[in-house]
């Protein structure tokens, strides 16, 4: 696999431009995602209303692709509902480390921002690079279960 | 390989291109570029054949049998502890303890030394340049001992702070532990002055020889450090065997690290007395044949040359600065006044990872991270390096395949 597959230009893009790229004034939860490997951090925030994501975003430092993961979870997180979002990472998890089915889920109805993540898939090929793309999304769900934790890819 | 124009690097009789060919790793990885040999070394033929040779016609264990065969394995290991006294000159294979690696030595000399020797409010005195394993093994005996940990600083240009280091050296320290040469960094350091100032002040010095032992000649004596330690499989040696030297009167005030099989004089459940060094030291089957293997790799070096190898890679630490330094956005991390076989990288706009990744593709192996030093890592401000190794095997070619490569990743993240 070229390298060019897997830094792809929205990977590329979202590494040096990440989008909610930010502390949140007043996020209900938040949780910090370190990865010991390589020294990343990752700080999500979110705010919760009830039951429904009504911000996230994240600061840190990384990688490009722990980066633009960070920043692509956003994106796609904004609006869900809790349990929406857990089962969007668990199809992305599968995803990136090469164990998705081989059509997507049919019914849940998240084809949209599985395919919005899809570039990150690439990391598949990298296994030393699969906790970068997972990062973001560990510290999420750490935020979205225990509030204010931190929590280590290994 | 191609005809290239690369010279002969270290005089007449060393020419790493003839030494890669003893290595079979490149042989059947063709196009590798591997600058990783401070996270640890290729082996050469001779190294892996004397291992399977061993298992093959000479294996039993040791210290135990009667039979011809154990005593042949257990002259073979002892023979290897002779091998690697010479290598450090040792005053004699006694002051040799056989043990998995750098860390476990580090290890022993905490546990064993520092647990019986150490009072609270000692001080045992290390430098910002250090790897973990000569940072955690001090603050895991530190609750029990209640010693203090003091790292000495780096200077502005990334050396050791000489003077900042003498002013750190008290009537509290007990213990001065640095690296001869920083693995993060390649910083070479003044080892026989931090001995010289250590000793004045009546304290002992352990000195992390992991990435000095495959460089540079060693010799304890001269040095007179009381303890040096490096791990086999950095000197082109296998994996899982290393080397604890100490002074010999320092073994014998030691008491055992581990208890088991061969450390033993006399075993009763009232009371076991301990076999003298080195094989108090040496609890249950040692790793015979990497201690065996290891002192192929050590007359391979000697075999070399070792001042023929210090030549090569000061040649080639300097064609490396050079060509990589002239790179637009690439800052050689500050090394101090001698830098020796190792090229610590930062690449404005590029995360180590992601360089790391890309010059995978074009085939070059380097490491990148935190190279198990996040103090210093903190200390200088970087998340992380990417870092080119040198070894016996490498010519300029991989540093132009290096550079080259990089040159690709800063156009593709740019």
């Amino acid at each position: 696999m070229d390298t060019r597959e897997l830094y792809q230009d929205i990977i590329l893009d979202h590494g040096r431009h990440p989008r909610n790229f930010h502390a949140l004034a007043h996020p209900t939860h938040s949780a910090q995602g370190h990865n010991p490997l390589c020294g990343d951090r990752v700080t999500v925030y979110l705010e919760l209303d009830g039951d429904v994501i009504k911000d996230v975003s994240f600061e840190g430092r990384g990688c490009a692709i722990s980066t633009a993961s960070a920043s692509l979870m956003t994106e796609v997180l904004k609006g869900k509902t809790a349990a929406t979002a857990e089962e969007l990472f668990k199809d992305f998890h599968a995803r990136v480390t090469g164990h998705q089915h081989p059509q997507p889920h049919p019914s849940h109805g998240l084809e949209d921002e599985l395919e919005r993540l899809e570039p990150l898939t690439g990391v598949k090929a990298y296994p030393a690079r699969v906790k970068c793309a997972t990062l973001a999304w560990h510290a999420f769900e750490a935020a979205l279960k225990d509030g204010n934790i931190t929590v280590k890819t290994e | 390989m191609s005809a290239t124009r690369i010279q002969t690097t270290a005089g007449p009789g060393f020419d790493p291109r003839r030494i890669k060919r003893d290595f079979p790793i490149f042989e059947r990885n063709p196009g590798l570029v591997f600058l990783d040999s401070a996270a640890s070394a290729q082996k050469p033929a001779a190294v892996i054949d004397r291992v399977s040779d061993f298992y093959r016609s000479d294996y039993a264990n040791v210290h135990r049998g009667v039979y011809r065969l154990s005593a042949r394995s257990s002259d073979l290991y002892e023979g290897a502890r002779e091998t690697a006294a010479k290598f450090l000159n040792a005053a004699s294979a006694d002051e040799i303890v056989f043990v998995r690696g750098a860390t476990e030595a580090i290890n022993l000399v905490a546990y064993s030394w520092g647990l019986n020797f150490l009072k609270p409010g000692d001080e045992v005195l290390v430098t910002e340049l250090e790897h973990h394993a000569n940072i955690v093994p001090w603050q895991l005996i530190r609750e029990r001992t209640g010693l203090k940990l003091v790292a000495a600083p780096i200077d502005a240009s990334g050396g050791l702070d000489l003077a900042a280091f003498e002013k750190k050296l008290s009537a509290k320290t007990k213990l001065v532990a640095v690296t001869h040469l920083a693995n993060a960094t390649g910083a070479l350091l003044p080892v026989e002055a931090i001995v010289r100032l250590a000793h004045r002040a009546g304290v002992k010095v352990l000195v992390d020889g992991c990435q000095a032992a495959p460089r540079l000649p060693v010799d304890v004596r001269a040095l007179d450090c009381d303890f040096y330690v490096f791990s086999g499989h950095k000197t082109y040696g296998p994996t899982g065997i290393g080397v604890l030297y100490a002074k010999r009167a320092i073994l014998e005030s030691m008491p055992p690290f581990q208890g088991g099989g061969d450390m033993i004089e006399q075993v009763s459940f009232e009371q076991t007395t301990f076999q003298h060094p080195p094989h108090r030291f040496e609890a249950g089957t040692p790793d015979i044949s990497g201690a065996i293997g290891l002192a192929r790799a050590l007359e391979y070096i000697e075999e070399l040359g070792r001042d023929a190898i210090l030549a090569h890679e000061e040649q080639l630490t300097g064609y490396g600065v050079d060509r990589l330094s002239r790179l637009p956005g690439v800052k050689l991390v500050g090394a101090g006044q001698r830098r020796l076989g190792i090229l610590s990288l930062d690449v404005q706009g590029i995360h180590p990872h992601d360089l790391a990744t890309v010059l995978d593709q074009h085939q070059v192996a380097v490491r990148a991270g935190h190279h198990c030093a996040q103090p210093l890592m903190d200390r200088l401000g970087l998340a992380g390096t990417t870092r080119a190794s040198l070894g016996i095997y490498n010519d300029e070619s991989d540093i132009d395949a290096l550079a080259a490569a990089l040159t690709v990743a800063q156009k593709m993240f740019g």
